[in-house]
This record gives C-alpha cells, structure tokens and sequence, in this order.
C-alpha cells in the first residue's frame, strides 16, 4: 500500500478528533445535568 | 420544530447525563457504519491507477484516493452543518426561538470541528497528489477557510455576551453573513475554474467507479449520522447550559433577597404600609 503515513494521518486525525469531541460532550453533558434539577431537563421540546 | 420527536422516558430524564436510547441506537448504528466504511476504503476498493497504453506508464493517485472516503464525507457535513446555522438564525430572528438559537450553535460547533476536518484531511490528501500541504491561490481552499474563520469567530461572538437574547440576535446575523459563504465554496470550483488545483464535481456526473460512488456516498451518510448524533449531544448540553443559567439567576435573586439586612426590610415594610391607600407612589 502506498501513502500509508498520509492514510494513517488523514484517517487518525479525523476519527481522533470526532471521538475526543464526542466524550467531551458526554462528560459535559453529565456535569451540566447534575446541576440542572430533573424537572428542567426536558430538552426535546420546542420552546 | 423538535430535533426528535422521541419523547424520553423517565428513566432516561433521570439519568445523568446528555444520552437517551435514541442517541444510543444512533451511536452503536454510527459506529457499526465506520466499521464498515473502513472495510470499504482500505480493502473492498481498488487503489486509483491509470495505465497509459501508449508509453505504458501507471498514474493516479493510488491508495491516496483512500483518503477522500473521509475528506468528501468531512466537507459535506461542513456544508449541512452551516446550512442548519443558516435555517435556526432565520427562525431566531423570525420567531425569537430559545430552541432555535440553541440549535443553530450547537449546529456551528460541530460544523466548525467538520470543516477544520475537511481542511486537514484536504491538506494532506494534497501533499501526495499536488505535492503541497497548502496552496494560497486555490479559490476552493481560501473560501473553505474564511467559512472556518467565521464561524470560529461566530463562536467566539457568542462567547462575549451575557445576555441570552443579545446573543441570539446578533450571533444569528453572523451566523447568515457567514452562510452566503456556503454557496461560493461550492460553486467556486466552477466560477473560477482556472484559480484552483480541485477538480469539478465528479460524483455528481457519476464519473467514478461503482464501488468508489458507493462508499463515497456510504461514507456521506454514515458522516451525516456522526453529526446527527453530535448534534443532538450538543444542542442538549445547550438547553441544559440554558437551563442552569436561568436557575442560577433565580436562585441568585432568591439569595439576595434572603440576605437582605432586617433594617432594609423594615424600612420597606413601613415604607409600603405608609403608602397612600391607592397605591400610587409619590
């Protein structure tokens, strides 16, 4: 295969990005819920 | 107009945290999806070789081409993203919607993170096949990165101000100067066709190979369902974000008022029972 370090960069950063935001959001998700009473956290409805 | 209409059940508003089974199910479908892409990228399709009859010479862009599964998928969503930007500034100004406003950041964060995606994986698919990371006079490459700046800045903007209905007004007025972009990236290939290395859409001539049309396509919509789900993620830690600065500010008030010295107390209290009966304040 030719090109490998490019494949292997190209693909990784990407990948590496988008995982490493998406557990930023999960753990920002669960600090921010804890500190939202259960009865505001009907965030699916339009308002 | 809801994200999902999906009501949450009680146990997942009980729950710590920004997933509901809706997420879950989209999560374990995306990851299944890049599985699967992956597998079409590097062993299903052919690495791009060209052999030329006549001097029998072998070109292309061989296992480079492996690269685009990722940076056309990228660039796509970058678009979707900032058209969403686009639809929730109108209706924030249009209707003044906390939910639309909500909607539209969350929408530009992960479009910023995309569209800084689109711009990596183009630089170094370009190393090999333009051999070089960045070409300032490609028309394509300049306006994708000014859409970046923009809504890097939009983020920013929005960063700066305190009060929730300011932001959502003049962050949607932004969010539109930077969306009349959108159409100038696109179409930049085709109005300045002689001041860029990109070549004119192929996908939309059908111009590739089946298998490589598929996992392009594949690829755009298993992207598309990894930004769904960040989307949603994110637009649920900016209702959360909403929600505990409008309960901080009430309890804020609350305390206040709780620590207010007895003698300021007092002296309102006689103060309003000294008030003519009418009520009106002299």
């Amino acid at each position: 295969m030719t090109h490998i370090g490019y494949l292997i960069a190209g693909w990784g950063i990407s990948l590496g990005a988008i995982g490493l935001y998406a557990v930023s959001l999960i753990r920002r998700g669960k600090v921010l819920a804890a500190r939202v009473p259960a009865e505001n956290r009907r965030w699916i409805t339009s308002k | 107009m809801p994200i999902a209409t999906v009501e949450p059940s009680t146990t997942a508003q009980e729950a710590v945290g920004t997933s509901s089974r809706l997420t879950k199910i989209l999560g374990f479908a995306c990851l299944a999806g890049l599985a699967v892409l992956f597998l079409l990228a590097f062993v299903l399709t052919d690495p791009d070789e060209r052999v030329d009859e006549a001097t029998n010479i072998v070109t292309g862009q061989f296992d480079a081409v492996r690269l685009l599964y990722v940076h056309f998928p990228v660039a796509i969503v970058t678009y979707t993203a900032f058209l969403l930007n686009a639809v929730g500034s109108i209706m924030v100004l249009w209707k003044k919607s906390t939910w639309w406003d909500i909607t539209a950041a969350a929408s530009a964060e992960v479009g910023v993170l995309f569209c800084g995606l689109t711009l990596v994986t183009g630089s170094i698919w370009g190393r090999p096949i333009w051999n070089t990371w960045w070409e300032w006079g490609d028309v394509r490459l300049m306006t994708t990165t000014i859409l970046f700046l923009i809504f890097v800045g939009y983020l920013a903007y929005r960063r700066t101000m305190t009060d929730s209905q300011v932001r959502a007004k003049r962050s949607a007025v932004v969010g539109l100067v930077g969306a009349i972009n959108i159409p100038i990236v696109y179409k930049s290939v085709e109005w300045w066709e002689n001041r860029t290395l990109h070549q004119q859409s192929t996908l939309a001539d059908l111009a590739v190979e089946d298998l490589t049309l598929f996992a392009m396509i594949f690829g755009m919509v298993v992207f598309l369902g990894v930004y769904a789900w960040l989307l949603i993620h994110r637009f649920r830690i900016g209702w959360l974000e909403h929600q505990a600065e409008t309960t901080g500010l009430e309890q804020a008030i609350a305390e206040r008022r709780a620590q207010a010295p007895d003698a300021i107390r007092n002296a309102v209290t006689q103060a309003r029972s000294s008030e003519p009966e009418t009520g009106v304040h002299q």
